[in-house]
């Protein structure tokens, strides 16, 4: 015992060995890891106030869930909802291939597109959405026709209003702006590739359009998904200012509802907010796969999906039930 | 036997900085070359302006008579458009210090991608590739993504890349700088069987001792100039200038 507290090791023990214990025997037994009793007290406090709140959900009649059962699948919230996803989806894609436009013109060296692309990228970044959509709706008083042509020479050009629907010009103002953040996003993305990858592409005289695809691209879309999702989910709760324009989004149709129905005013909001979680969960759903793709290479073994761990774990007991 | 590689008066400089003096250097095919110097000499630069990744800012480099990155125009020399240049690539092999392997590709699909984008069919392509995985003795990795293999594994895997192009020439830029030392071996042996079948390898590196036993010829430079070249033995054994001295002092202590 003498002998292990003189070696040199021990020098700075954080407690002595008290005299007349049997080393050998300490030494063989589990070390008891530390408690926390404050967590636990904590825990208590967080559930209590948490079970609080969940009985005011079935004891307040003023949520008045039969209600909300009643408008959750009624068609004009489901037409609003179609409107949310179609301004949505259009506004994703549009803006993803145009961020990608506008990043690579950002990147190009070319002095007329940098000068372009990060002015774009300015002004649309520090006007508010509301305002561009406002704009965009009062567009045919600006411009009654609207065309393309050779300067002071022949032009085609069509009647504003008749031409762009209201949904058009809310999805255009979306991706006007949303193309903005996403362009920095994809750049980002695009700068956080190692240069020793194009260098290589570069060396085996790969050619531009199939570096950029095959090789930078896929290796950019590894960050550029996470952020890029979360343009999204901002996204669809931005199509939410559609309603200012007269357009009839899932929340615009919960708040007209609201005005002739005022007793529904709260199921309504209840509704909106529940087809707001559904459509925010099924984007992360899809982009745990995404990010899994693109993770591929990166890290040594994925890690099970749950939907595999599940399976995994029914065939665990399976095989355990079958064997006895 | 007829020269593969002509550089002529390659200068570069990066701002007030002179990596190349005007180095004239040439290669004769088939032959295996080591460049040695000190850190900083300017040989990486002349490696990568062999291939054109370097621009260079006088002089020109040929491969069997034909020009690189750039064209004659009246006088003068003109840089040439990037697919010209890519498909000129297509002739050089290049293998990186850092492996550059493809992370989100598979082994296999990292030796195929440049033969497939060259317009080599896939089936062929992968047959190819297969080949060369046997070669480098890696085959059983060929479902397997870089980050999965050793550094050694991976520089392998690096070298059948290079090779899948059928080049005619391969180009080392420190292939064993950046292994454990016990790494270092197999990609050595990897290069060595690649000496004398036909290619011309130039080889940048600190491994004296491989030099000594693969190289045909050893080129020694300092400060952007080739300072003293010869046999391995008249460069190695017998250095005749004090820097080479010097450098192989130091190294070899």
């Amino acid at each position: 015992m003498t002998a292990l507290a003189q070696r040199p090791t021990d020098a700075q023990p954080p407690g002595t060995l008290p005299d007349g214990i049997d080393a050998h025997r300490l030494s063989e037994r589990r070390v008891v890891p530390l408690r926390h009793p404050l967590r636990w007290v904590i825990t208590g406090l967080v559930l209590v106030l948490l079970l609080n709140f969940a009985q005011t959900l079935f004891t307040n009649p003023s949520w008045e869930w039969e209600k909300v059962g009643v408008w959750f699948f009624s068609p004009p919230i489901l037409k609003g909802l179609q409107l949310t996803i179609i301004a949505t989806a259009i506004s994703t894609v549009v803006s993803f291939f145009g961020g990608i436009v506008v990043a690579l013109a950002r990147l190009s060296g070319n002095p007329v597109l940098t000068t372009l692309s990060s002015f774009y990228i300015w002004l649309f970044r520090s006007v508010p959405l509301l305002l561009v959509l406002v704009f965009l709706f009062n567009l045919g008083n600006l411009y009654p026709e609207i065309g393309v042509g050779i300067p002071f020479g022949p032009q085609f050009t069509v009647n504003t209003v008749a031409t762009l629907t209201p949904l058009a010009l809310g999805v255009i103002g979306l991706s006007l702006s949303e193309i903005a953040y996403s362009a920095e996003v994809v750049r980002s993305g695009l700068l956080a590739v190692d240069q020793g990858q194009h260098e290589a592409a570069d060396a085996l005289g790969i050619p531009k359009h199939r570096q950029f695809t095959r090789i930078v691209l896929p290796q950019a879309l590894r960050s550029i998904v996470p952020a890029y999702v979360n343009q999204i989910i901002g996204l669809i709760k931005a199509s939410s200012l559609l309603y200012y324009v007269s357009l009839l989004d899932l929340f615009g149709i919960a708040q007209n509802l609201g005005s002739t129905y005022p007793t529904d005013v709260i199921p309504l909001l209840v509704v909106a907010t529940i087809w707001y979680l559904i459509l925010t969960s099924v984007i992360a759903i899809v982009q745990y796969y995404i990010e899994r793709f693109y993770a591929r290479g990166s890290v040594r073994v994925l890690p099970p999906t749950p939907l595999q761990r599940l399976r995994k774990a029914l065939g665990w007991n399976r095989a355990k039930v079958s064997a006895a | 036997m007829s020269q593969a590689i002509a550089v002529h008066n390659a200068t570069k400089s990066y701002g007030d900085k002179t990596v190349l003096r005007g180095v004239d250097f040439s290669v004769e095919a088939g032959t295996v070359t080591v460049i040695l110097g000190p850190s900083g000499s300017g040989k990486s630069t002349l490696l990568r302006a062999i291939n054109h990744l370097e621009k260079l800012d006088e002089g020109f480099v040929s491969l069997n008579g034909e020009l690189i990155g750039v064209r004659v125009k009246g006088t003068r020399l003109k840089e040439l458009r990037p697919k010209d240049i890519l498909r000129q690539r297509a002739k050089i092999g290049f293998v990186f210090q850092n492996f550059n392997l493809f992370p989100h590709l598979t082994i296999l699909e990292n030796v195929t991608e440049a033969p497939i984008s060259h317009g080599v069919k896939a089936a062929e392509a992968r047959e190819n590739a297969r080949a060369l995985l046997a070669r480098v003795g890696l085959s059983e990795k060929e479902a397997d993504y870089p980050r999965q293999l050793s550094g050694g594994q991976q520089q392998r895997v690096a070298i059948a890349r290079a090779l899948a192009l059928d080049p005619d020439v391969i180009l080392f830029d420190e292939p064993t700088s950046a292994l454990d030392p016990e790494l270092v071996g197999e990609v050595l042996a990897v290069i060595r069987t690649l000496a004398g079948s036909g290619k011309t390898l130039i080889v940048v590196t600190h491994e004296i001792g491989f030099a000594r036993e693969v190289a045909d010829r050893v080129v020694f430079m300092d400060e952007g100039a080739i300072i003293e070249e010869g046999t391995p033995d008249q460069v190695l054994t017998r250095p005749a200038h004090p820097r080479t001295q010097d450098f192989l002092s130091k190294v070899l202590a």
